[in-house]
């Protein structure tokens, strides 16, 4: 056990008999801070239970029982579902609780008269998870109906497809010999049957889409593949019913149903980040204090007022935007900054809502909620971001405009040709032509290479979640790096310790530790890993002064730690930053009443694989930058110690937007990876985007791609698979004109029979997707590491 | 072979009540988590279910 969080929560899950979670779970749960629900948690908590509330999210159904669909935090693997399920099902009154893995939701129907909603929380919390309500916003339900329908769509593809094949079988082998005429025709009007809803109900979007373009006059692969599917059925129907020449009824739902299989896994791909699109909304707490004259009540942060006076304790998130009236503190601003020190504010001073209170108590007079608050006002920039992100012009599409132009000219002319030469010829000439000049290899090209590489970036850690990704990777110019986070670790570390009396750098650790003990400041936990070994006895009397230190008696003693001419202010000797062993990083001095201790050096250190990732980019020809909010000196030390030359620091989310623009406007094709939510626009902006795995949820919405593993060494690795990609699509589209190149004038002279003419399709897509499959595989010589 | 008009139109209605049963599992939200029922077949939970007789000899787990 690492923790009395952990321990607690061990005892919960063993007491309930669920001991199983710990045999099954694959992956270790997070250390929650404490278990026992404070306080405020519970009146959080019992917030749920107002009618007012819950009119948002719960559902009443007809026998009386409640029901409603939570969004949970913290859940890692199917054990924590199975863990989850059991515990809350086994609470009196609930009636069903189901968690979803995939999308972490929970939907849980329950009995008012027997317990409250605010019970089930607890009893979340109490295993270590986070329950937080689920209010679908509009464009998750749309994504939801997409997926239902595309899903549907390749089940009715799917199921007559194997109908049709089986019946083209009979037609294939009975052609010419012991097939009776009748019998033949019965066959034909069956597949008929079956092949209309696949014509009309599945490969449906082709035929929107075919339309689009044409009204937008962009041609996509969209309407050669409408025109060859709707030409082969209408074609199909003409021989059905006349009883003569071929019917294509296989070929028309086969085709369908691969490219629905394709259009579905990028589709999910797509949704796969989406997951958490009320993200933000979570950021921003469910109660606040809020003072009236009846004295201190808790009420729901989202019925603050302008002009309300609130109390916000240490450790909780500020419901609103507002100014101190009283009171100082300091404000953990990283959720909008990305900043992990937090800034002191005293009275008189602005803080946003969402941002953490970290040290004391403070009141507030609310100045902005809702819509006008400056999380809100991110989101709005972010909008702006995506509908300004520059229209990448897909090669495919390119190459098929005039592809599919070139077709349906030279059709025309073959069919008005046979038309003069021979009336009776004519259709199933031009027909041929179509068939046999059929897109196939042409519109699988793209979407084979894609899909390959795709999956195998994924395997490595690298979940690309837009289409355009790959092609764009391939094509960058310049890669722009956000600091924290992304560069660095996102957290302080103790780097180095210099004693400056006689006690070791043990000693005077420990001692450190002990004070640091209790504050949640990041500065103080860089120190906790240590306080869980320690000797020293715990520190008592401990004062916290806002931005300068600690104070506290250990064993009689007393103890300073913070900025130095805090620390020293007693001492016969008065240190300064000036006086630290150097002027690299953060540094802290531990001092007594008597004399200096030693000097901590706290950092930010670079992530491992940084330095030869830029290095790898720089070689590979790429400009790297890095783009921070950050304006300390620990920009310029990590500048040197990666080699990047081009550095933007201290710049808001607005500038970094503006700074990526201009970079663009002049023809960069640019790259961005970035973690926090002041990312969050830049990274709608970039024209590529990358997201770090840690990063807010919000963040991987929002990004095209999401570096699961945060392992830095696979950017250079997808740049290369990206470029190799490029080139398999070139040579399938450089193989498919080829291919129709060859078998175009044959057609048009009618010297191609239709059985001819469908084995060439079905060699040309095979060749198309063997080159195709050489992608599942990295470099050799990055397997290797 | 006048045997297929009647073994073809039973296998449509056959595909016809495979394409029902699709949709409604797509409707129903069986499809929404293909994750963890995968796993949920490995959790031994399921003792209660099992006969007194038919337990194995060695004494029973705590639960």
């Amino acid at each position: 056990m690492c923790c009395p969080g952990c321990q607690a929560v061990a005892q919960v899950i063993a007491d309930g008999g669920l001991e199983n979670y710990y045999k099954h779970r694959t992956s270790e749960a997070p250390s929650p801070d404490s278990i026992s629900a404070s306080e405020q948690l519970q009146a959080e908590f019992e917030l749920y239970n107002h009618a007012s509330v819950q009119k948002h999210f719960v559902a009443e159904l007809e026998d009386g029982t409640r029901q409603a669909t939570l969004v949970i935090e913290g859940i890692t693997c199917a054990a924590c579902v199975w863990l989850l399920e059991h515990h809350i099902s086994s609470l009196e009154g609930v009636i069903v609780a189901s968690v979803n893995l995939t999308n972490h939701r929970a939907r849980v129907q329950w009995d008012e008269q027997k317990i409250h909603l605010s019970d089930i929380f607890v009893a979340m919390h109490s295993i270590g998870y986070q329950g937080h309500p689920y209010h679908p916003d509009k464009e998750e339900q749309l994504l939801e109906q997409e997926t239902k329908l595309a899903m549907r769509r390749l089940g009715i593809a799917g199921v007559f497809t194997m109908q049709i094949m089986m019946l083209a079988v009979a037609l294939y082998t009975g052609a010419g010999t012991s097939l009776e005429t009748d019998n033949e025709n019965f066959i034909r009007w069956a597949s008929l049957a079956l092949a209309t809803p696949v014509v009309f109900y599945a490969s449906r979007p082709f035929f929107q889409a075919a339309l689009r373009d044409l009204r937008t006059r962009h041609l996509t692969m969209d309407l050669p593949v409408s025109i060859a599917i709707g030409g082969a059925y209408v074609a199909s129907i003409w021989a059905t019913v006349t009883a003569s020449g071929e019917v294509y009824y296989d070929s028309v739902s086969m085709f369908t149903f691969f490219l629905l299989i394709g259009r579905f896994l990028e589709m999910k791909a797509r949704h796969r980040t989406g997951k958490a699109g009320n993200a933000l909304l979570n950021l921003l707490p469910a109660s606040a204090i809020l003072y009236t004259d009846e004295g201190e009540k808790i009420v729901a942060a989202n019925d603050l007022q302008q002009g309300n006076r609130i109390l916000v304790k240490p450790g909780h998130t500020i419901p609103a935007d507002g100014v101190i009236i009283k009171g100082s503190s300091s404000i953990d601003e990283s959720a909008l900054t990305g900043e992990y020190l937090p800034l002191t504010k005293r009275e008189g001073d602005r803080v946003v809502g969402g941002t953490i209170n970290v040290e004391n108590p403070i009141d507030l007079e609310v100045t902005q909620v809702g819509a006008s608050s400056q999380l809100s006002s991110i989101v709005r920039l972010l909008e702006r971001a995506h509908e300004e992100k520059p229209k990448v012009a897909r090669l495919a599409d390119a190459v098929s405009g005039y592809f599919v132009t070139a077709v349906l000219i030279v059709a025309t002319s073959v069919g008005l040709a046979w038309w003069q030469i021979n009336p009776d010829h004519a259709f199933w000439v031009t027909l041929s032509v179509l068939v046999v000049t059929c897109p196939c290899a042409l519109s699988l090209a793209t979407p084979t290479a894609l899909t390959a590489a795709t999956g195998t970036l994924r395997q490595h850690g690298l979940l690309i979640t837009r289409g355009h990704v790959l092609e764009s990777l391939a094509r960058a110019t310049h890669i722009v790096f956000d600091k924290t986070g992304t560069l660095t670790e996102g957290n302080l570390s103790l780097q180095s310790t210099s004693p400056l009396a006689e006690l070791t750098a043990r000693e005077c650790l420990e001692i450190a530790a002990s004070l640091e003990a209790h504050s949640e400041h990041p500065i103080a936990k860089a120190f906790h890993h240590i306080s869980q070994l320690t000797q020293v006895s715990a520190a008592e009397q401990l004062k916290n002064h806002v931005g300068q230190g600690l104070e506290g008696y250990i064993d009689g003693k007393r103890y300073f730690i913070g900025k130095p001419h805090f620390a020293s202010q007693f001492c016969d000797t008065q240190l300064e930053f000036a006086d630290a062993p150097d002027s690299q990083g953060q540094w802290l001095l531990l001092a007594s009443e008597a004399e200096p201790l030693a000097w901590f050096g706290l950092n930010d250190p670079a992530r491992k694989q940084a330095a030869s990732m830029v290095q790898q980019l720089q070689k590979m020809g790429l400009e790297v930058q890095m783009l921070t909010g950050d304006s300390s000196a620990a920009v310029e030390h990590i500048a040197r110690q990666l080699k990047i030359n081009t550095v933007v620091s201290g710049v808001s989310p607005e500038q970094k937007l503006q700074h990526i623009q201009q970079l663009q406007d002049n023809g960069a094709q640019l790259v961005m990876v970035g973690d926090g939510i002041n990312d969050i626009p830049v990274l709608a902006g970039a024209e590529t985007s990358i997201a770090m795995g840690s990063a807010t949820d919000l963040a991987k919405t929002n990004a095209d791609a999401v570096l699961i593993s945060s392992e830095l060494m696979r950017l250079p690795q997808a740049l290369r698979l990206a470029k190799r990609t490029r080139a398999n699509i070139r040579q399938n589209l450089g193989w498919a004109i080829l291919y129709n190149l060859i078998a175009l004038p044959l057609a048009a002279a009618g010297m191609i029979a239709p059985w001819m003419a469908a084995i060439g399709m079905s060699a040309s897509s095979l060749v198309v997707v063997g080159n195709a499959l050489r992608l599942t595989k990295l470099d050799r010589s990055d397997r290797l590491e | 072979m006048s045997i297929i008009y009647l073994l073809i139109p039973i296998a449509i209605a056959l595909a016809g009540v495979a394409i029902w049963g699709f949709f409604w599992s797509v409707n129903n939200g069986q499809l929404d988590d293909l994750e963890s029922p995968a796993h949920s077949i490995l959790y031994d939970d399921d003792e209660h279910l099992i006969p007194d007789d038919a337990k194995p000899p060695k004494p029973a787990d705590k639960q």
